[in-house]
């Protein structure tokens, strides 16, 4: 665990400055949050604790939301399970690229794993196997970024009535776009990926409003799939 | 809501919502996975994401609008090409924001 290699420091190094573009939309996305925790009744110091406990922005705003309606601790909870279920797939598809990991390691990486430290990692898979330490170092360094907008949002609670005039609720969109450009290498995951966005758009306005992430990313994948193994032939 | 019920509750949201990230990795990272599963998991990615981002683009409110009103589609469709051709997460990022807020500056969206 503790072997120091003379390229660590440099690892560790790439991975906060590989984090910084992610940095960027976390921040204002959790300051946001913070804003929002600090006007609707929880303390301070809980606020910031969902950030370092829990580390999961969509799901975060939802319990706030649920907090201030004075939601019961299991429909909460629950509610956290369904939302965050997306990341089951999401480590699956990191899992075999962490086979040389120690299992010490995998248990910190998968307290990290956010959409965004999983798109990008899932672009950089080669590193992502060879390099622990920069990987580790890339999902702590927006950890910590996350925590501190939470923080600054709650310390400006009282300062702002509305984040929505600084443009910060589109960082989370900004960053998926991103994302998903950089995902989009061949003609298949550009098929993929408007199969996938489609039918969640139309499952969420059927009314599924957790499921349908989980369902279209599933349907997306096996069509994908579907398409990659057709066209080879 | 009583501040300590608050944070187990929280104590409760962080384990179910490490589990889902954990047991993936601890089950399957040592295994040899099946070629084509290995295929349909590498299309997760793209996957997932679009059906994160598309519904927040297309639907702000309960039904698809795609009239100026929705400042988000409209943005999008800058952010996309700007991110194709910068390659850049950062470029995206602030580009999306400062374009949000520009348009709400000029009273466009909500």
């Amino acid at each position: 665990m503790n072997e120091i290699q003379p390229s660590s420091s440099a690892a560790v190094f790439k991975g906060v400055r590989r984090a910084l573009p992610i940095v960027l939309g976390y921040v204002p996305i959790g300051f946001a949050y913070g804003v929002l925790a600090g006007k609707s009744g929880i303390s301070a110091a809980n606020t910031v604790l969902m950030s370092l406990i829990v580390f999961a922005g969509s799901a975060q705003f939802i319990a706030v939301g649920l907090f201030a309606s004075g939601t019961g601790p299991a429909v909460v909870i629950l509610t956290t399970f369904v939302v965050n279920l997306r990341h089951l797939l999401m480590a699956a598809s990191l899992a075999p690229y962490l086979a040389k990991w120690s299992r010490r390691r995998q248990a910190f990486f998968a307290y990290e794993l956010t959409d965004e430290t999983f798109a990008l990692h899932s672009t950089t898979t080669r590193d992502l196997s060879d390099c622990p330490l920069e990987a580790l170092s890339l999902n702590v360094t927006v950890q910590i970024s996350w925590v501190l907008g939470s923080a600054l949002g709650v310390v400006a609670s009282n300062l702002i009535g509305d984040v929505k005039p600084l443009g910060l609720d589109y960082a989370l969109s900004a960053m998926f776009i991103g994302l998903l450009v950089s995902q989009c290498t061949s003609l298949v995951r550009v098929a993929t990926a408007v199969f996938s966005g489609l039918l969640a758009t139309a499952l969420y306005l059927a009314g599924w409003h957790q499921f349908h992430i989980i369902a279209a990313t599933v349907a997306g994948a096996t069509f994908g799939l579907a398409v990659e193994q057709w066209t080879r032939r | 809501m009583d501040q300590t019920l608050i944070l187990l509750t929280m104590v409760g949201m962080g384990v179910v919502t490490y589990l889902p990230r954990l047991l993936p990795i601890l089950f399957l990272s040592g295994r040899t996975l099946k070629p084509l599963m290995v295929a349909w998991l590498r299309l997760v990615p793209p996957a997932v994401l679009a059906a994160m981002l598309l519904p927040a683009l297309l639907v702000p409110e309960k039904r698809v609008d795609l009239s100026f009103d929705n400042i988000f589609f409209w943005t999008a469709l800058v952010a996309f090409p700007v991110s194709w051709k910068s390659k850049s997460l950062f470029a995206t990022v602030l580009v999306g924001m400062g374009l949000v807020a520009l348009a709400r500056y000029c009273g466009l969206g909500n």
